[in-house]
């Protein structure tokens, strides 16, 4: 395999990582967030400097960049997911820049915006696709489970969910940490993937792609994420020679996506046999409304 | 005060609240006996729904007490109101209509049915005979309240009448031990409210319940309820069984007005 297709199947895993972990918060819990790309720094931060300055192994150095993303993220999440809807969509653009002029401003740590090179590549392809493989697997298990039956209880109707016993607060921060995780790690992994970060990597442009990958391939859906995330990476890859006009070919699939089937991709449904059935259901309706009219 | 008998289920003591100038419930008190099938009636905007939102705690009162098994519930949360035993409907549905019927039904019933984020993570351990557990018990659930065809369809593609029963099944999911409908009839023809009373009154025997029901059809309640509150502006004005409510003069004049002298 060449080394080019190689950093494709790395960049894929990695952006899909990350998808993901917008995808529970953003498609299953309902919250809006455009300052993801805040605990990717904070992950990828972690880590480099965990291996450069104190030879920690990357893969505990990489799970720690993911917990500190975590930490970060209930230390900001208890106060502010008190907020609904939009407004913590606004207030997550503030926390995403935030951490970013931090990083800039903290020379003596992260020696600011020149950046911090010299990371140790380990993100190789197996590495990179051992993450995603877990991770994938533990994301897909959560959610046919009775946490994501929590979360979109919680993003369907939060008045219901309460009046169902859950604490609606509790959920909406624990799918917030689960999200910072995966952001974390998913940052960890780019930083030994370029052996070099800048704080401007995680800007405002980075969180907004991430929630418009999960938006474009369907909200409440996570192999629609998968999908979404996989376009628009193979999409930005496959147009670099004509670089110049790649934003513009980027801009008009979400604008089309947006037209054509606001749901995004995959709507709410996911790869597998009740989609199958769904479908099946659909070419057969002409037979089934036969029926139901004899019947009546 | 006189301590509570055993058989108490729900008490409410002097409630009071306010929605800015609105004096929305007043001097609000009255209790119901464990296992009674009670109906709480009034006219449009008597304060009902507001009596149900205080005991579950969506709302807070501005002063008294609400007493639920002999523990004061007045400050709770609204999920720790449902924890401890009690379980609503609500009057304009709340269903989640994108999830289906059964998923309605699971969401609810995996509250007694706790495994671990690990386990959920890993799907190992607890994890498939509980949710095993919790898939058929939901099926028994739909089964009683006569959509267990519907099982797998939206339940906001569901006939209104079905989604009532859906929003009824869902809570008993919650395995309550007191149950508050909030106008359970309301938008239902002669012939499903005929079914819904049946099914009141089967799951009022069958699950050992208590219920508390908010209708304005007087019918309704009148043929279900033995015990029946009535109130109007905010406040209670006639307590009793039917035929007590039926002529009792407060109730006539919140119903059809009062006689004019010519």
């Amino acid at each position: 395999m060449s080394g080019y297709t190689e950093g494709i199947i790395i960049l894929l895993c990695i952006n899909a990582i990350a998808a993901m972990g917008v995808s529970v918060l953003t498609g299953f819990t309902g919250i809006f967030s455009l300052g993801h790309a805040g605990y990717m720094a904070v992950g990828a931060y972690t880590t480099a400097i965990l291996t450069v300055e104190y030879g920690v192994h990357y893969i505990p150095a990489i799970l720690l960049g993911g917990a500190m993303a975590m930490v970060i993220a209930y230390v900001i999440g208890v106060p502010t997911l008190k907020l609904m809807g939009d407004y913590y969509a606004i207030a997550s653009i503030g926390l995403g820049e935030a951490i970013r002029l931090i990083l800039e401003n903290w020379q003596s740590v992260t020696r600011g915006a020149r950046g911090y090179p010299g990371i140790e590549g380990y993100t190789t392809l197996y590495v990179s696709l051992a993450f995603f493989a877990v991770m994938a697997f533990g994301m897909f298990n959560l959610i046919n489970s009775r946490f994501g039956r929590a979360f979109k209880a919680c993003r369907d109707d939060y008045i219901a969910a309460s009046l169902l016993g859950f604490n609606t607060a509790r959920y909406r921060i624990l799918s917030l940490v689960i999200s910072a995780f995966y952001c974390g790690v998913a940052g960890a992994l780019l930083g030994g993937f370029l052996s070099f970060i800048q704080p401007i990597m995680f800007d405002m442009i980075k969180s907004t792609e991430l929630t418009s990958v999960v938006v474009f391939g369907g909200l409440g859906s996570m192999s629609g994420t998968l999908l979404g995330a996989s376009i628009i990476t193979l999409v930005t890859e496959l147009f670099r020679p004509i670089s110049q006009y790649r934003m513009l070919i980027y801009g008009a699939i979400l604008v089309l996506i947006m037209v054509i089937r606001p749901e995004g991709i995959m709507g709410q449904y996911e790869l597998g046999p009740r989609l199958f059935r769904r479908l099946k259901d659909k070419f057969s309706f002409r037979n089934r409304d036969n029926s139901e009219g004899r019947s009546s | 005060m006189a301590a509570i008998p055993q058989d108490m289920i729900l008490e409410l003591e002097s409630i009071n609240k306010f929605f800015g100038g609105v004096h929305a419930v007043r001097d609000m008190s009255f209790s119901i006996q464990k296992g009674e099938l009670a109906g709480l009636i009034g006219p449009n905007g008597a304060g009902k729904t507001t009596i149900f939102n205080l005991v579950t705690g969506v709302y807070s009162p501005d002063s008294g007490h609400i007493t639920f098994l002999g523990e004061e519930i007045t400050s709770l949360k609204s999920y720790q109101v449902i924890r401890k035993g009690v379980a609503r409907t609500f009057q304009n549905l709340r269903l989640f209509q994108r999830s289906s019927a059964l998923e309605n039904v699971m969401v609810a019933m995996q509250q007694h049915h706790q495994y671990s984020f690990l386990e959920g993570l890993s799907h190992l351990g607890r994890w498939s005979s509980m949710e095993r557990e919790i898939k058929q018990r939901s099926l028994d659930i739909l089964d009683r309240v006569g959509l267990i065809e519907r099982a797998h369809q939206a339940a906001g593609t569901l006939p209104y009448g079905m989604q009532r029963r859906l929003e009824i099944g869902r809570a008993l999911a919650l395995e309550p031990e007191f149950l508050l409908l909030d106008e359970p009839a309301a938008g239902m023809n002669p012939e499903e409210v005929f079914e819904l009373n049946h099914l009141i009154q089967g799951i009022h025997r069958d699950f050992m319940l208590t219920i508390l029901v908010i209708e304005h059809h007087m019918d309704v309640i009148m043929q279900i309820c033995p015990h029946i509150i009535c109130m109007n502006f905010g406040a209670k004005i006639a307590e009793g069984d039917p035929d007590d409510i039926q002529v009792h003069p407060e109730v006539l004049k919140a119903y059809l007005g009062e006689e004019v002298e010519e």
